[in-house]
């Protein structure tokens, strides 16, 4: 059986985790329904397992307050409930229950939640740490596996919250070297999914027409890594390379940087909330004082 | 036909053109081809007027060392001997006396001109304030020759006065630097071979035994063998010439060799110095006895009783090899090849620690001296010393156990709660408020819709047409369309940059742009903030520089071809907002100044009213 499997084995056998953007507050007021989106999406993943047979595919729901697996080719067998509905494939019946569930629970979530002051944005970060360690489990598993990456479809907006957490995740992927592509449906651009697809080597592309998805879906974000060498994909032109500090989230430009820990300050600050170094006193407070005295001693 | 060089005239006028009808001779017996000798900027040119003869000659007027001519009056031919710095020598044979000392001035007055040029450019350098030797100017010219790329800056900013010749270098120690790092002293060690018992050269004829002493024999002698150091600072000059002593010392040694005890114990009596050396070194002995009382009876092994080397008294094998039995009364006079190889080692192991010139044989054994009197000064135990040395004995000798519990101060260890970590992560994050009951209204609104279309996709399955035809067209064309424009603009090798794309002049122009803008900002942030006049006129000087650099950018971005146009002013644009911030700063700055020199002066004007 495994000489079978790695004869089988070619260059372009991928492993796709698909992070879904299940946001309510972004689907609640959206032209394109949510259940056009799906049928997009789930066509997308059938074209994806049918380009090899040992492609696999994992979705993770990226939810308001949580995040959790949805559906693990690997795992359902066979299709045994659902087959006899209309139009929908067998394959797919427990990924929209486990949905369903999914979806259920997270409402619960956010009823318990007493400070929900924030930007309707998904919880990026979870999804992806959740998909780097399903991704570091397949590299542990044995000589042969296929080769993963990440396609995250979000529309939510940034949440300069998660900035920190999002940005160690784009890093171990980095280092695991797992590319991080990323497609783009909301309205305003989205710096972190930019960042991401950039420094992992990934494609990111941000869709005008949603009723077109599939077909962008299909032409960019399915082929494999070993294609990808002589294939050319839309590379965005330049990337916004925006950060949120530390203190308070919002997005900036100009900050400080401690030194010792390359955490970002809006405004100085006496100490680094990060590593606890003290920072010194500013040159360009330090040159007023002394300017302040040199004018004083001839009034004086 | 030459022209006419007057008393009075001016040579300056015709020094670049003048010709005369000469002979060339290569040597005196040579008949001599018939030819025109020119006199060109800077060179010699003889022309035969046979084409076919090979005998043109090109000298350049600062490879001309002498010149000599024949006397007028003599009977021989007006000839001028050339001689240049090779060594050759060419020899022009003139019509007539005017035209050979006619020419003989103008390259008179030619090499006076090389001379004065010459001697200018260093002459210029040397005037700065610090007087740089001939070795340094070398080295600069050196690393210019190498580097292109300096050459050019170095051309464009010294030769202009924009920079002086000092600045340019000051931040370029390194470059000029390197070479000193390789003429660092190293420091010599000593052989391990034993010099000192090299054996002498016997010659059996006249039955001579020469024994050779050079400086470094010398140092060994006196390194290993301390009593023979003392021996001659205490004989040498007073009882005997270091000849005397250093044949007597070679005695000893070819008594020793000889394993003549009987002769040596002889020798010895009758000759006080001899015994000397003969004796088993009584210093090394000395020496040996204190390391051995200064060794920590717990630990060191610093010394011990094998360290006295003269008075090992046991199976060592003779300095030839042989095992004699000797008598007892003579044994002193032996000296086994253990001893000898033991304390050479020492004394290499020791190393070298005097730096004396080593042709002074005096100064060397005295310095040697000087040394070991040192340390032994150090080793020398006071009673404080001793009374340490006690101390740290029997703190050794403690056994553990029976001691008593030894409470140390402790520092308490402090352990940082990780949740703090994460909790200043949250922070106070800023939004805008929300009516609370009216958000659980939408998100359960949200929610509910949400659901409604998972299950109407349950129910309804996929859609059917997935996607229309013209849509999918649509995607396709626009993607085509992204992807060939981020060709033009990127290019089509993604490793390929905008740079190879322009033309060869304008890159290299650009290239050297950045460079030049970079040396002057360098040189401009630097001077800030102004204290002297000195910087204060070097700013300005850079400030013209930078303003040519800024119109010759503008004028290249308007050069160059439109659809290389947008990326260039891109390329360019860094450099221009650099080239921005600086005059901003000038700018600031000169009205900073002006303002405070008028409020001074108004404060001034107040005050002596």
């Amino acid at each position: 059986m495994a000489t079978v499997a790695s004869k089988l084995y070619s260059d372009d056998v991928s492993l796709l985790v698909l992070l879904l953007d299940t946001n309510p507050l972004f689907w609640s007021n959206r032209s394109t329904t949510f259940s056009q989106f799906l049928s997009h999406v789930l066509a997308f993943l059938n074209a994806v397992l049918g380009l090899n047979q040992l492609n696999r595919v994992v979705v993770i729901a990226t939810g308001y307050c949580s995040c959790d697996y949805i559906y693990d080719s690997s795992l359902t067998l066979s299709g045994n409930s659902e087959s006899g509905r209309t139009g929908m494939p067998a394959l797919f019946g427990s990924l929209l229950e486990k949905l369903e569930d999914f979806i259920d629970k997270d409402e619960e979530l956010i009823k318990e939640q007493e400070h929900d002051e924030r930007i309707a944005s998904s919880l990026l970060s979870g999804s992806l740490s959740m998909a780097l360690c399903y991704i570091q489990r397949i590299f542990r598993s044995g000589h042969l596996h296929p080769q993963p990456r990440i396609l995250c479809l979000q529309g939510s907006p940034d949440g300069p919250e998660q900035y920190v957490a999002v940005m160690n995740s784009i890093f171990s992927a980095q280092r695991l070297m797992v590319p991080i592509d990323s497609c783009y449906i909301g309205t305003q651009n989205s710096a972190f999914l930019q960042q991401a697809s950039y420094i992992t080597g990934g494609v990111h592309h941000a869709p005008k027409q949603l009723d077109g998805l599939f077909q962008f879906l299909t032409t960019i974000f399915a082929t494999d890594l070993h294609t990808r060498s002589f294939v050319q994909l839309p590379k965005p032109v330049g990337v916004d390379f925006r950060a949120s500090c530390f203190c308070h989230k919002k997005t900036i430009d100009m900050g400080y940087v401690c030194s010792v820990c390359l955490s970002i300050f809006c405004e100085h600050h006496k100490k680094c909330s990060t590593c606890g170094s003290v920072f010194g006193q500013s040159k360009l407070d330090g040159a007023s004082t002394v300017s302040d005295k040199k004018r004083k001693a001839p009034d004086s | 036909s030459p022209v006419e060089v007057g008393e009075g005239d001016s040579v300056e006028r015709n020094w670049s053109m003048s010709d005369w009808q000469v002979k060339y001779k290569s040597s005196l017996k040579d008949r001599g081809t018939e030819g025109i000798l020119k006199l060109r900027e800077g060179m010699l040119l003889f022309v035969p007027n046979d084409p076919t003869s090979d005998s043109k000659l090109k000298v350049l007027t600062p490879n001309i060392k002498s010149q000599k001519y024949t006397k007028e009056g003599s009977k021989k031919p007006a000839w001028l001997n050339l001689s240049n710095k090779q060594g050759d020598s060419h020899i022009f044979e003139f019509q007539n006396y005017q035209d050979m000392h006619a020419c003989r001035a103008l390259i008179t007055k030619a090499l006076a001109k090389c001379e004065e040029e010459q001697t200018k450019k260093p002459a210029a350098v040397l005037t700065s304030a610090e007087q740089l030797s001939i070795a340094d100017l070398e080295l600069r010219f050196k690393v210019l020759r190498e580097n292109i790329e300096l050459q050019r800056l170095h051309k464009e900013f010294v030769e202009t006065k924009v920079l002086t010749e000092d600045e340019f270098w000051a931040t370029r120690k390194k470059l000029l630097g390197k070479d000193s790092i390789r003429k660092s002293k190293q420091q010599v060690g000593l052989k391990s071979m034993m010099v000192s018992g090299i054996k002498p050269s016997t010659d059996g004829r006249t039955n001579r035994v020469t024994f050779n002493l050079t400086s470094e024999i010398i140092f060994q002698i006196f390194a290993e063998k301390p009593a023979v150091r003392q021996a001659f600072i205490n004989y040498v000059p007073s009882k005997m010439t270091e000849k005397d002593f250093w044949t007597k010392y070679f005695r000893a040694e070819y008594l020793y060799s000889t394993k003549n005890t009987a002769v040596a114990a002889a020798e010895a009596a009758e000759d006080e110095e001899l015994a000397v050396f003969l004796k088993p070194d009584e210093i090394l002995a000395q020496e040996a006895r204190q390391k051995i009382r200064r060794v920590d009876p717990t630990l060191d092994m610093e010394a011990d009783q094998g360290d006295d080397y003269t008075h090992l008294m046991d199976h060592g094998i003779q300095r030839d090899g042989t095992m004699d039995v000797v008598e007892p009364q003579n044994g002193q006079f032996r000296r086994s090849l253990l001893q000898d190889l033991n304390r050479h080692a020492a004394v290499v192991l020791e190393g070298r620690n005097i730096d004396v010139d080593s042709e002074n044989t005096r100064s060397v054994a005295e310095a040697l001296a000087r040394v070991k009197q040192v340390s032994k000064a150090d080793g020398e135990t006071t009673k404080d010393a001793n009374q340490e040395r006690l101390a740290r004995m029997s703190r050794l000798a403690e056994m553990e156990d029976l001691q008593a519990p030894q409470n140390f101060p402790l520092a308490p260890l402090s352990i940082k709660d990780p949740r703090d970590y994460f909790e200043s992560q949250q922070g106070n994050v800023v939004n805008e408020p929300r009516g609370a009951g009216t958000l659980k209204r939408n998100v359960h609104e949200a929610y509910g819709s949400l659901k409604e279309s998972i299950l109407e996709i349950r129910t309804k399955g996929l859609r059917d047409p997935l996607i229309k035809p013209e849509v999918a067209f649509e995607v396709f064309r626009s993607l085509t369309q992204t992807i060939s424009t981020a060709k033009n603009i990127i290019g089509k090798n993604p490793r390929e940059s905008f740079l190879d794309r322009l033309p060869k002049s304008t890159r290299d122009e650009v290239l050297h742009h950045w460079t030049s803008i970079q040396e002057l900002l360098k040189h401009f942030w630097s001077s800030y903030p102004i204290t002297t006049t000195y910087l204060h006129t070097k700013v300005g000087k850079l400030k013209d520089a930078m303003s040519n650099s800024y119109s010759q950018l503008e004028a290249m971005k308007e050069s160059v071809q439109s659809e290389l146009r947008h990326q260039l002013s891109l390329l360019v644009r860094p450099m221009q907002q650099a080239l921005d911030a600086a005059f901003q700063h000038y700018d600031a700055d000169l009205q900073r100044r002006t303002a405070k020199s008028a409020r001074g002066s108004a404060g001034e004007a107040n005050g002596s009213v």
